[in-house]
């Protein structure tokens, strides 16, 4: 832990008139799949977009491997290495698989070695290479987002509830993928409400209330602890 | 009294209600206070473009809309009063007759353009307007059999509105005919109207208007139907710049493209809503003052300037008082940047620091 | 774990009524041409008019396409573009003016010589001035419709006048190239060689531009940016240089069809681009804001509409487009080919 991949600071963010994130402090560490957890609406998805710059921190730092990127503008933060799975998939849906893919591959042509493995990760993505990304299923969409932020090695991957809405056996081969992702040594940081998949894939973990993080910790602490589940999120986790 | 008669809606800045009470005498009094046919003409075209900014900021600074259909709307109305006293012959029932129908007309061309535009996106409304407002005024001069085509209509507004009418000897030295009744027909027109618009703005149907302004996502969440209200809006507006027209037709005697329905003019009554203020209404009264006086005078002065250096290239070109225009162009990009809200905001502004 | 469901292909799934649907707007070209076969009595006038209906089209569709991409990328509305239509064709047709000569030399090579150097004049000129048109004028408005339309509304007055500044008031007249004029024979119709010429150019351009759309990296980044403008950054794009780059070629296009347009009616004032501008208008919004393919559809739709109405009864010509435009917005409101945003 002593030396993070990236590294909040303090940090505000407003949208508008709201102050949504009021102090956040949180550490991802280098390697390691890092959890971030909380009730809808205290500010994880903002957190994120924060990181990528498209909210701006009004107040605090925002350091990846040391270097503040606070004041960036959102393409080089990307281009400093950060892949970004949006909540909404963000996936452009006039433009093929194909073209999704290649756009998503900023240094240039796919590696054919990597592609093969994110193929093998989702296959629908191969089946429906030359489709437009608009007629894909709700799953095959969000396969195709984390295939964006895969298709090169990044720094540093942020994605933002990777199994919201989709079907059980959907749900299982995402996290088969963002497993193999994380056996690689990916450094990522994930938003997820799923419990299962947060304690399969999660090393540590911080909880949210209310634009803060309230809760820093090894992940299977807080999955084997139902009374801090409930005292941090109000809920407990196990009831899902 | 006065505030029921502004609705409630006061200047809220002394210098404002200053200028604006001036502004109301002088035009109330104009034809004594400044005997002479052009300043005349000039009072009475202030009024009349008063109504007409103010009809256009009901749509634009209280909408939000921006239109380019708003000379025809007025032209619509002067058409129908000059199309009425020609074939019903002069008369007040031509004038109202007239009147009437243009209104009619340009409120049932409004519902139209918004219904088709406005339910879509409010962009769309800006775009077509542009397009139909040209269609409309190239009709108007082809059909010339009907219009008058380029050369227009010369009319004759009923006898009690002429100059061989006359009503008495003199007051204050200024005759008592028919031009000096035909000058409080436009100016008292304008009034009611005026206030009518402030009464519209000051309404709940005007608070609605501004809340989908603001934000029309959140205004039609809370269950107003947004569309409605704009497409009343922008009939409304229409309705209003038409009865405009109509006064002005009363007052010129003669219509014709030019006049009423050019792109010029509808780029004047930009100019004198922004310089004025967007959303205050009170900007209408401030800004066509301003504007009608400074094209009547300001434009011998450039002539003048342009005078004193014609040993320099270009610049005796770009003082011309031909190229009024493009320094009207230069003024409203420039306040639209760093004067939005207009003299009446910055006054507003000034008493609240 | 067994393969889940959703993974079997389901394309097959679409009714025969969506799959036409997308193509629905490119049936309509063809048409409307055999309806204006039906509607006028002589083949050869008819061929004629269709010529000149895809002429005319043609460069309204290059007058038009870079508004319409701006739009799309940056949800930018520029009421100025007529300005870079007015632009082109004067820089251009002084241009031709300087070489005499050359433009009435009877000598196809000198002629296209000569055409060629006005266009990259003209379009390098309102390239320039795109460049700082979007800097000075569109810039600080960003986000903003309301100020927007104002604000370039202004800027077109502005570029207006300081035309008439430089080139004085007057409307300017000149004859096109010596092998430009004049007509061919075919099929019975006279077929003006200029409009043929404008056909092959507009076809160019159209082809061009799909390829770099389709094919091209930065086209790929257009295309993306118009849905996604968010997500196209945070894959590490500067949408904002590809903004600017795209407001600069749709103004070198407005300029390259205003030349066209200028060596089509064979004289130029300083408010053709204010008349261009309302039918680039109607071109935009039934072709669906965004989309280069629904504006050249919308563009041949305008073009073939206007020289058949005028042929049949010229005072309803401009009438007839507002009459195109109202159908098209009643069979689909966004216009024939709706851009999908992703918010």
């Amino acid at each position: 832990m002593s030396d993070p991949i990236l590294r909040l600071e303090d940090v505000y963010t407003n949208i508008a008139q709201y102050h949504i994130l009021q102090g956040v402090n949180l550490e991802v560490p280098r390697g390691a799949v890092t959890m971030l957890l909380g009730r809808n609406g205290v500010g994880k998805t903002t957190t994120l977009r924060t990181i990528i710059g498209h909210w701006r921190a009004r107040q605090g730092r925002i350091l990846l491997d040391g270097e503040d990127i606070t004041k960036l503008p959102t393409p080089a933060i990307a281009r400093m290495g950060v892949g970004f799975v949006p909540e909404d998939m963000g996936i452009f849906a006039d433009l093929t698989v194909e073209e999704n893919m290649v756009l998503a591959a900023v240094s240039g042509p796919i590696d054919s070695a990597r592609l093969d493995w994110v193929f093998s990760a989702f296959p629908p993505l191969k089946t429906f290479w030359k489709s437009e990304a608009g007629n894909l299923s709700g799953g095959q969409k969000q396969m195709l987002s984390i295939a964006r932020a895969m298709v090169e090695e990044r720094r540093l991957y942020l994605i933002d509830e990777p199994t919201k809405g989709l079907a059980p056996a959907i749900i299982s081969t995402m996290a088969r993928a963002l497993k193999d992702l994380k056996d690689q040594g990916a450094s990522v940081l994930l938003v997820e409400q799923n419990f299962a998949v947060a304690r399969a894939l999660g090393d540590s973990a911080n909880v949210m209330d209310d634009g803060r993080v309230t809760w820093s910790g090894r992940m299977a602490e807080l999955a084997g602890d139902a009374g801090l589940q409930e005292r941090l999120m109000g809920l407990s986790l196990e009831a899902h | 009294m006065i505030k029921l008669l502004l609705s409630g809606d006061t200047p809220r800045s002394t210098v404002l209600a200053v200028i604006l009470g001036v502004i109301l005498v002088c035009l109330a009094l104009a034809p004594f206070l400044f005997p002479g046919v052009r300043t005349v003409d000039t009072a009475a075209r202030i009024c009349v473009f008063i109504v007409l900014v103010a009809s256009y900021d009901l749509l634009l600074g209280y909408g939000g809309i921006v239109s380019f259909a708003h000379t025809m709307f007025f032209g619509i109305g002067a058409y129908g009063v000059a199309l009425a006293s020609t074939h019903m012959g002069r008369g007040f029932d031509a004038v109202f007759v007239g009147a009437l129908a243009g209104t009619g007309v340009a409120a049932a061309l409004a519902l139209l353009i918004g219904l088709f535009s406005l339910r879509v996106r409010a962009i769309f409304f800006a775009m077509i307007t542009l397009a139909v407002a040209s269609a409309v005024a190239v009709l108007v001069s082809q059909l010339s059999g009907l219009t008058g085509g380029e050369d227009g209509l010369t009319f004759q507004t009923p006898r009690a509105l002429g100059p061989a009418f006359k009503f008495g000897d003199e007051l204050f030295g200024v005759k008592l005919n028919g031009k000096l009744l035909a000058y409080y027909f436009v100016f008292f027109g304008a009034l009611i109207l005026f206030l009518l618009l402030l009464r519209i703005v000051n309404s709940p149907f005007g608070r609605v208007l501004q809340a989908i302004r603001e934000n029309d996502f959140r205004a039609e969440a809370i269950g107003y139907r947004v569309v409605y209200y704009r497409v009343a809006a922008t009939c409304l507006s229409a309705g209003a710049a038409a009865l405009a027209g109509a006064l002005y037709a009363v007052w010129l005697r003669y219509v014709g493209p030019d006049t009423t329905l050019s792109m010029e003019l509808m780029i004047d009554i930009l100019l004198m809503v922004v310089i004025g203020g967007m959303g205050t209404m009170y900007g209408a009264v401030i800004g066509a003052t301003l504007f009608v006086v400074a094209q009547n005078y300001l434009q011998n002065l450039m002539g003048a300037a342009s005078g004193l250096v014609t040993d320099v290239p270009i610049l005796p070109e770009l003082l011309s008082a031909d190229r009024w225009l493009l320094w009207l162009g230069v003024l409203f990009i420039l306040s639209v940047y760093f004067f939005p809200t207009g003299v009446v905001g910055r006054l507003r502004q000034g008493r609240q620091a | 774990m067994s393969a889940a469901p959703e993974h079997a292909p389901r394309m097959a799934q679409l009714s025969l009524g969506d799959r036409l649907g997308p193509w629905m707007p490119l049936l309509l070209v063809p048409a409307l041409v055999v309806l204006g076969f039906l509607a006028i009595p002589s083949t050869s006038s008819w061929l004629t008019l269709t010529v000149s209906g895809l002429a005319m089209g043609m460069m309204i569709f290059i007058m038009a396409s870079g508004l319409t991409l701006v739009f799309g990328l940056m949800d930018v509305i520029n009421f100025g573009h007529g300005a870079f239509v007015s632009v082109g064709a004067f820089v251009g047709i002084s241009i031709l003016l300087m070489m005499g000569h050359m433009v009435e030399a009877p000598s196809l090579v000198l002629n296209l010589t000569a055409v060629l150097v006005a266009v990259i004049g003209a379009m390098a000129a309102t390239g320039l001035m795109g460049w700082a048109f979007e800097k000075v004028i569109v810039k600080p408005v960003y986000g903003h419709h309301l100020k927007q339309i104002l604000v370039t509304m202004g800027g077109l007055i502005v570029v207006e006048q300081l035309i008439i500044v430089l080139w004085g008031p007057e409307e300017i007249y000149f004859t096109r190239p010596e092998t430009l004029q004049g007509a061919i024979t075919f099929a019975g119709a006279a077929l003006e060689k200029y409009r043929l010429v404008a056909v092959v150019v507009g076809l160019a351009v159209f082809a061009a531009m799909r390829f770099v759309l389709r094919r091209t990296k930065i086209g790929l980044i257009v295309r993306a940016g118009v849905q996604n403008g968010e997500m196209v950054q945070a894959l590490g794009y500067r949408l904002r240089l590809v903004f600017i780059g795209v407001f600069i070629a749709g103004s070198a296009l407005a300029g390259l069809g205003g030349v066209m347009w200028g060596l089509y009616q064979e004289v130029v004032s300083a408010h053709m681009g204010n008349q261009a501008m309302i039918l680039i208008f109607i071109v935009v919004i039934i072709g669906g804001l965004g989309s280069v393919e629904g504006c050249f559809i919308g563009a041949l739709l305008v073009g073939l509409m206007q020289n058949y109405v005028a042929f049949l009864e010229p005072k309803v010509a401009l009438i007839s487009n507002i009459g195109l435009m109202v159908a098209i917005l009643m069979w689909r409101p966004m216009g024939m080919i709706p851009v999908v945003k992703a918010k």
